[in-house]
């Protein structure tokens, strides 16, 4: 299996060292640059990978159209380092093993030099081995629980210390000592959950309960029973996909209201809303780093043109500005190297900040993820929501949470290690 | 723990039990009576979700706020019709040709759930749809502590209606009379004047009706999306095999002992332990009693 890919690779990068001279272009290709074959001097490919069906579909053709759109806009502007950008998107169907081999068919037959992709925990690990091997760069749009790694990997979506634990400790100041936690059953509920406990423990909160329901899941009487019986004073949930639902009508139709019992949530942006349906989510709460009501010029402009482009009636959420702002961040980057080499445009890519239409922006050299301002807003019956409070400044991103982990992750000083002081 | 505390579970399983068996019911006609393994179930069934969301789009649009409280009464004929006519156009088109073939009905209607799935997605959009509750069935009985969602008592009433309705048709009219001999021996029965090819049109078209039905039930606990009725297959099947193939009171005692028997795990234990509890005791009781609760002596199925 290893020599078969490296003669496919050796083969294709042999291939395109012997165009390039004929399209007369670039420095002869070393064997691993396999990203050089996506350039010519008039485009550069991208890759797009998301899931444009199976169960994600819902909340990732929006990122993937928020992408497309960003691309549009910098080829109107005459695109990166002179050429224009031509994204091939694939459809990775909620499916991870297919997200993995998609990956690898981008880079070794599209040859890009970049992808824009995935939502789900689970495809970003099944991704992350194939952007690894052959070092390419992936920019990973959605929050997630952290505890990750990678030099191949842009983390831009919130990490736990930029809306996890400081919507915890919102609630704590504002609504109550008492949580209950509810997720679905997988990775990133279960390691959100684990840090919410450590961060009760430590700032004098309590836990009175933890309830995991199946993906999928849709009956939750009982679990909102024991939610009833807990005398919690907050639900933090974590449920993800059309669970939450099943959970928001239920929740209502047993009788309790955000007065009585506010629900947190993680996972539940502008979209979701609109499938759960707003009047039964109104009063509760979300976290995230970009609200469609925040108020930014940049933010005006970018709702106008994706509604422009898909809709007056289509809505923008924080995935989505993350996915618009990915693009931006990498061409901007590329200009700044000089080249597409992932590598190059990687080192490039934290030296500078962004007006983002959430607010200003900047990767960190340090660990790959954005620092960000956190906000938390108030969902109102139209579905949009009302921000209730954010951080004064953009928030440093700590993929590691130190509630759970004494590792660190910090390139300069070679990547994982273990964390000396806080 | 007070006896409120202990009377909840038991009622929240008895409304998990109604779920199921509505389910269910269309399947059990479909699987239990044809010995078609209808994989596209689940999408008859979102089909009568989406029509309760056209039904309520369409009143809103007649009669404004008002008219639209109505959705949960006009729905159920315009749903029982809506997946009554796509069942007809499935059996017409795909499975009248593999009846017998019990393995290829299952391949084939598994295309066929996948393509309609892509098609609410076409028509409806990959996001789910959101149905508004009418203000009659908003709130719930509330005794002491123990609260009663009239969602819940609505969706009871309704596979009870249903339940009577399917049961009294299939015992009671003429139809009835000729769907059931004709699915104990087609030739027979054709011996005597009945066209099974009709009957077993009519047979799977009242199956898929009454898949419709649940969807109007189920838009009032949970999602309307293209994937929705993917979520529910697993329990029908479940409650139909565990009941015994080709008896509506199998899948009634099935749905029954599921919901009640999850539920007060589930509050004792947690979803996750509940769902592995459940699955466990039914692979038990089927290793000793392979039949189900009720076992067929129906000869179409030996």
């Amino acid at each position: 299996m290893k020599r078969r890919e490296f003669l496919k690779g050796a083969g294709a990068a042999a291939l395109g060292a012997a165009a390039y001279p004929i399209m007369g272009g670039l420095n002869i290709a070393h064997a691993d640059a396999l990203w050089k074959g996506g350039v010519t001097n008039e485009t550069v490919k991208v890759g797009d990978l998301h899931s444009l069906s199976g169960t994600m579909a819902i909340s990732e053709i929006p990122v993937k159209n928020a992408e497309l759109l960003a691309i549009n806009e910098i080829n109107a502007k005459g695109g990166v380092l002179g050429r224009k950008i031509e994204p091939i998107v694939v459809d990775g169907a909620s499916d991870w093993p297919l997200f993995a081999r998609l990956a690898k068919k981008l880079i070794t037959q599209d040859h890009v030099p970049t992808i824009f992709g995935c939502w789900t925990s689970a495809s970003r690990k099944a991704v992350l081995p194939v952007v690894q091997h052959y070092n390419n760069l992936l920019w990973y749009p959605v929050q997630y629980e952290g505890m990750e790694c990678s030099h191949n990997i842009i983390y831009t979506g919130a990490c736990p210390n930029q809306q996890i634990e400081p919507s915890v400790e919102w609630l704590l100041k504002n609504k109550g000592k008492k949580f209950f936690l509810i997720g679905s059953d997988y990775v990133f509920p279960r390691t959100a959950n684990a840090i919410i406990q450590a961060q009760l423990k430590a700032l004098g909160g309590e836990t009175v309960g933890v309830e995991y329901a199946p993906l999928g899941h849709m009956e939750f009487a009982t679990i909102i029973d024991k939610i009833k019986y807990s005398g919690a004073d907050v639900v933090y949930n974590t449920l993800n996909g059309s669970s939450n639902v099943a959970f928001f009508k239920q929740f209502q139709q047993a009788g309790l209201t955000p007065e009585k019992m506010p629900i947190m949530s993680t996972s539940i942006a502008e979209v979701e809303i609109q499938g759960i349906g707003p009047q039964y989510c109104a009063g509760h709460y979300a976290s995230w780093n970009y609200f469609m009501t925040t108020d930014t010029p940049q933010n005006k402009a970018f709702i106008k043109a994706y509604k422009d482009a898909y809709g007056q009636d289509s809505v923008t959420d924080d995935p989505i500005e993350h996915g618009y702002v990915n693009v931006y961040l990498w061409a901007k980057a590329a200009e700044k190297a000089g080249t597409f080499d992932p590598d190059k445009v990687r080192d490039a890519a934290s030296t500078f900040s962004f007006d983002a239409p959430q607010g200003v922006v900047q990767v960190s050299a340090e660990n790959q993820n954005m620092s960000q301002i956190v906000r938390v807003g108030e969902i109102q019956p139209n579905g949009m929501f009302k921000e209730v409070w954010h951080t004064p400044e953009p928030v440093k991103p700590q993929p590691y949470s130190p509630y759970i982990s004494d590792m660190t992750c910090d390139w300069p000083k070679g990547g994982l290690i273990k964390r000396t002081s806080a | 723990m007070n006896s409120v505390a202990m009377a909840s579970p038991l009622f929240n399983g008895l409304s998990y039990s109604s779920i199921l068996l509505m389910m269910a019911l269309g399947l059990a006609i479909i699987f239990g009576l044809m010995g078609v393994i209808n994989m596209a179930h689940g999408e008859l069934m979102t089909a009568g979700a989406y029509a309760t969301y056209l039904t309520q789009i369409t009143l809103f649009k007649l009669g404004g706020a008002q008219a639209a409280d109505w959705t949960y009464i006009v729905a159920i004929p315009v749903a029982f019709v809506i997946a009554a006519l796509l069942g007809l156009l499935l059996e017409w088109a795909v499975v009248r040709f593999l009846y017998g073939r019990a393995l290829e009905t299952l391949l084939a209607t598994w295309g066929v759930s996948l393509i309609l799935q892509q098609a609410f997605r076409n028509i409806f959009g990959s996001n789910n749809v959101a149905v508004n509750t009418p203000g009659w069935l908003s709130g719930g009985v509330t005794l002491g502590q123990l609260q009663l969602p009239y969602a819940r008592l609505y969706i009871l009433a309704l596979v009870v209606v249903v339940f009577a309705a399917v049961l009294l048709y299939l015992r009671l009219s003429r139809i009835g009379l000729q769907i059931r001999a004709a699915m104990q021996n087609r030739n027979t029965a054709a011996a005597f004047g009945i066209s099974p090819r009709k009957i077993d049109m009519i047979t799977f078209a009242l199956g898929s009706g009454v898949a419709g039905v649940a969807g109007v039930g189920l838009s009032l606990v949970g999602s309307i999306g293209p994937t929705t009725g993917q979520h529910y297959l697993i329990d029908a099947f479940m409650v139909v095999v565990l009941g015994g193939v080709g008896n509506l009171f199998g899948a009634l005692f099935g749905a029954f002992l599921i919901g009640e028997t999850h539920s007060v795990l589930e509050f004792f234990t947690s979803s996750t332990g509940a769902k592995v509890a459940v699955f466990t005791l039914i692979i038990v009781f089927l290793q000793l009693r392979p039949g189900g609760l009720f076992p067929a002596r129906n000869r179409a199925l030996d």
